[in-house]
């Protein structure tokens, strides 16, 4: 902590003043760095990224100001709106997937289970994996000729039909199976820690209250999980919206572009097609969309927990 | 005035990357971006690496597969952006102009001029590697697109022909539905979607059309009746292929061909890698012969390397080795061997390649000669990429909406090839 | 941890015991299917695999794979397999790791014990940093590395893997120092000590399931990153992911499927690794619950 000691330099009475005034920076020097990353990292490459979706930037970036063309050509194009649709249906069905499968498999293994080490592995396994392989698994499992349906036909049942992930519409289903597979093991991860920081004392009490398991689960334990289940949400958020190798690797968008997501569209526009301004105005409208969802409830969140 | 300066330093490399080649200058490193990591393309580079270390040369190998170079091109994208491009990479067709326009590319006339390239090359193909008169990239191979792989015995048992016109195609591949047989092989990505229908539209409509629709992206060729019939017939192909094909891997589908699940794939040469792997003879367990309706007719896909300005002269004079060795008929063979593709090279002596390289060898002088030699537009040789996505979405489009109309096609192809 | 069968019966808490299990196991075998097809198919023979039965049992057993992807398979012009990428990942991964997840603690600790005018605003900007799309800063990024003179090393990895992983970390750190009573901090400030030392004798004691999380969180998310990976790393110092997708992903070129599954299972194991080791300090997480408690 070299600037901390600079600014005591600077100050020149010595003793417990000099002390309180290091005291009182230290914790924004501490910050200090994180900000100053967030700032040029993320906000000024935000607005970068703004000013290349007003320009005609194609191969490499060009920096001619040419007024909202790339927006108007990015609502003409109806894989940009399939996409968004797409983002709709994955993004809630993921979250909550997630959500509900990582609490009640925490509160499953929370309940003094043999071999928790090995269970708790094998659910969180599918993270440790990069989905470009683990991509090739579930296209195979998926695939009506390959898997799920043909392994139950075999067995007799003729009719059973699990064609999803070669059917436009239903493709987009298949990626929320396989990612809520991947991701719901980490949330579990999250719930549990967050269980076993919960106050024993309040339990005991509510117990000799005479109150049931159930009562005690959804009155006491689950709303004292309330900071966990935002880390969680922002956290599948965060994966929803950047989910690229998943789509990529299960589908690839397809069949046609049936399960095209934003962050694939930007990607294949920006890099593949070399239409830089149409992917940066495309990531500028992901962008929009996310902060006006998640700014106000973080905000009310954060808020939240302070008074209570 | 920018042109101007890009022009002036055109030639100051010029003259730099002369000096280099005619002194044999000290050793210099190569670092090429490429994304053939695999089997037979990673050991035909590493003949490259070896020629080069000969000449006293270091590799450094940057390898990044995905796709049809997909990442490959980001990664590169950001190379230049950071202010340290690679010696070399992979880029093909008119993606070799975009990035000469950006005015980074290094100038080759001295190693062309040496290796008398303009004599080796045939002009289409001369042409794809010049910007503004000048050589900016190397050629390293020739695949054929439009070939159909066969398996004889599912024709046999089904007790059809092999076909070599679209009619004949839909009487055969009814025969060997009936058998209870996949009559085509195929996979569900809009490159494979693409590299059947620019194969049915070439057939439909001609070299001429073909190469005035897709290659200078004329409207009234692109909405157009031949375009609507090509549509038509995709269609009809469309019916043979079974339903779990979308997103299949095409090599899967060419197992299919193997396994003599399926009759018949449409696909380029590198197919036959797979057929070889599984110790499959040509013209006796499968057969290679062009798409139905494509006889005459060559849609060329070319690998090609472009080369970026360096400021060492070691670096340099590594470059000049590097572009120089690729064109040697020494590499050209080796490389193809590996690869299935033929020598970029003409008149080289083929007695090492099977039959179908020799076919495809052939029948790339013929249809050069002829004017039915064409650049394949799924395989990004003829157009831009803004304009070849906008086209893989139409076809795959069209192949995912049974309600969508050959004349609603036709009129989005238009609009996707309209010059942005 | 809750005892809520307490107040049951023996014959319900034994039936309940049982149904427990059966659900447990359930999700165990659904989470596991696509690790069994991986591994069977990296048991088997390309011939096997060609024969089309991807989701069967292998005809016979074979280690190749395996043996070839970690020491033969070709990742480009070098045939040396995943051997060399993965201390090239281990170099790496683990500073960005440490880094990310100290500041991240330190950060967490001001938010809650030190507040400040303006740190819920920061709080918030930070969070908000989580959804830019990182295909956005590639472009950008490359630009300023090149500035920094750092494009295409080690150090600039490691740079843009701390800058994105800190909104992360600090929330973890964050979210779980708000539930531990300031009243703690307080007393320790009017003892007379200070910010580092409050921080390393009583908040870091405190801290190992959140830590654990927090490190499962970062090494899985760096271990795996590939799009970081592959663009900001030098051409022979490749992460093992970039190694992988480049045998995986041949363009046209005999797709090898069991080697691919034996490589994606080699490149897992150390996230699997940290997993079974995180494990142990999940229980030890629990007795320094109880403990404070």
């Amino acid at each position: 902590m070299n600037s901390s000691r600079a600014d005591a330099a600077l100050s020149p009475p010595p003793g417990k003043k000099l002390r309180d005034y290091v005291e009182t920076a230290l914790p924004k020097i501490v910050l200090g760095p994180t900000l100053a990353c967030a700032l040029v990292f993320v906000y000024g490459f935000v607005l970068w990224t703004a000013w290349l979706s007003f320009t005609e930037s194609r191969l490499l970036p060009r920096y001619d100001l040419v007024g909202f063309i790339q927006y108007v050509a990015l609502f003409e194009n109806d894989r940009w709106w399939i996409a968004l649709k797409n983002l709709a249906i994955f993004g809630s069905l993921f979250i909550g997937i997630c959500l509900v499968t990582g609490l009640l498999l925490a509160i499953l293994l929370d309940q003094r289970i043999r071999a928790e080490g090995f269970l708790r592995a094998v659910y969180l396994y599918p993270m440790a994996l990069s989905f470009i392989v683990t991509g090739t698994a579930w296209r195979w499992i998926l695939n009506p000729g390959l898997g799920i349906e043909h392994l139950v036909r075999q067995l007799g049942f003729e009719t059973f039909t699990f064609d999803w992930i070669v059917t436009p519409g239903m493709s987009i289903y298949t990626v929320v199976i396989a990612g809520a597979w991947q991701s719901s093991g980490f949330v579990m991860a999250l719930f549990l820690a967050g269980l076993r920081g919960v106050d024993d004392s309040i339990i005991k009490a509510a117990q000799v209250d005479g109150a049931g398991p159930v009562r005690i689960y959804t009155r006491i334990i689950i709303p004292s999980l309330r900071p966990v289940f935002f880390s969680a949400l922002i956290i599948l958020a965060h994966i929803a919206i950047k989910s690229f190798d998943l789509v990529m690797a299960l589908t690839g968008g397809g069949p046609g572009f049936s399960s095209d997501l934003p962050a694939t569209f930007m990607y294949v526009f920006a890099f593949n097609r070399n239409q830089i301004g149409l992917g940066a105005a495309s990531a500028m409208m992901m962008l929009l969309t996310v902060v006006a969802i998640i700014v106000p409830m973080m905000y009310a969140e954060t808020r939240r927990q302070h008074r209570g | 005035m920018k042109q101007r300066m890009k022009m002036r330093t055109l030639s100051a490399l010029a003259l730099a990357v002369g000096i280099a080649f005619a002194v044999p200058a000290a050793a210099g490193e190569v670092e090429v971006l490429h994304w053939w990591t695999s089997g037979g393309e990673a050991k035909s580079v590493g003949e490259l690496k070896k020629i080069l270390e000969s000449k006293g040369d270091k590799w450094k190998d940057f390898a990044v597969a995905g796709g049809a170079g997909e990442t490959a091109m980001t990664v590169l994208k950001s190379r230049v952006v950071s202010g340290q491009p690679p010696t070399a990479a992979q880029v093909k067709g008119p993606g070799i102009q975009e990035w000469a326009r950006e005015g980074v590319l290094a100038n080759l006339d001295d190693v062309a001029a040496a290796g008398k390239w303009d004599s080796l090359l045939p002009p289409v193909v001369s042409n794809v590697m010049k910007y503004q008169g000048h050589y900016v990239a190397v050629p390293v191979n020739v695949h054929r697109v439009n070939w159909m792989w066969a398996n004889p015995e599912v024709f046999k048992k089904a007790g059809a022909t092999i076909p070599t016109t679209w009619e004949e195609f839909a009487v055969a591949a009814d025969k060997i539905q009936k058998a209870g047989f996949i009559a085509v092989a195929h996979g569900g990505q809009p490159w494979q979607d693409s590299t059947i229908f620019e194969a049915v539209a070439l057939g439909t409509g001609g070299a001429d059309w073909y190469k005035k629709a897709f290659v200078e992206l004329d409207q009234k060729a692109l909405n157009s009746p031949q375009m609507e019939k090509s549509f038509a017939t995709l269609r009809i192909v469309q019916k043979y292929i079974d339903k779990d094909a979308a997103n299949r891997d095409w090599n899967l589908a060419t197992a299919m061909v193997i396994n003599g699940k399926a009759a018949m794939q449409f696909m380029g040469d590198w197919a036959k890698g797979e057929f070889t792997a599984a110790g499959k003879k040509p013209g006796k367990d499968y057969i290679c012969m062009p798409v139905p309706g494509n006889k005459g007719t060559y849609t060329f896909n070319i690998d090609s390397f472009i080369m970026f300005q360096q400021k060492d002269p070691s670096a340099k004079s590594a470059q000049a080795h590097l572009a120089a060795a690729i064109m040697e008929p020494q590499f050209q063979e080796v490389f193809n061997l590996n690869k299935g593709s033929i020598p970029v090279r003409l008149g080289m002596n083929l007695d090492k390649f099977d039959q179908c390289a020799k076919d495809s060898a052939a029948e790339f002088v013929a249809a050069s000669k002829s004017g039915k030699l064409v650049p394949s537009w799924a395989h990004e040789m003829a157009m831009p990429p803004a304009n070849k996505g906008a086209m893989f979405d139409v076809v795959t489009g069209f192949m995912n909406t049974p309600s969508m109309t050959p004349k609603a096609a036709a009129e989005k192809m238009a609009t996707a090839g309209a010059k942005k | 941890m809750v005892e809520v069968q307490r107040t049951e019966t023996a014959g319900a808490r034994v039936i309940g015991r049982v149904m427990l299990y059966a659900l447990l196991i359930l999700f165990a075998l659904y989470y596991l299917m696509p690790l069994f097809v991986m591994l069977t198919t990296s048991l088997k023979t390309l011939d096997d695999i060609r024969g089309g039965n991807l989701i069967a049992l292998p005809e016979q057993v074979s280690f190749d794979a395996w043996i070839k992807a970690w020491s033969s398979a070709c990742t480009g012009v070098n045939c040396g397999g995943l051997s060399g990428n993965f201390w090239n990942s281990v170099s790496f991964v683990l500073p960005a790791v440490a880094i990310s997840t100290l500041i991240g603690a330190l950060n967490g600790y001001v938010l809650t014990m030190w507040r400040f005018r303006g740190s819920d605003v920061f709080f918030t900007l930070l969070l908000i940093g989580c959804f830019i799309p990182f295909q956005v800063v590639l472009l950008p990024m490359a630009q300023t590395l090149g500035w920094l003179g750092i494009a295409n090393s080690t150090t600039g990895l490691i740079f843009v893997h701390v800058v994105y992983g800190l909104a992360f970390t600090t929330l973890f750190f964050r979210n779980f120092y708000v539930s531990i009573p300031e009243e703690l901090v307080k007393a320790a400030r009017i003892d007379g000590a200070g910010f580092f030392r409050i921080f390393w004798r009583i908040i870091l004691p405190l801290s190992p399931p959140i830590l654990v999380v927090c490190v499962i969180w970062q090494f899985t998310q760096i271990w795996n990153d590939f799009l970081f990976g592959v663009v900001f790393s030098s051409g022979e110092r490749q992460p093992i992911t970039v190694a992988l997708n480049n045998l995986v992903n041949t363009s046209t070129g005999v797709k090898e499927y069991n080697v691919d599954m034996a490589a994606a299972i080699i490149a897992g194991l150390p996230t699997l690794f940290v997993y079974v080791v995180a494990g142990k300090y999940f229980v030890r997480g629990l007795t320094a619950g109880s403990v404070k408690g």
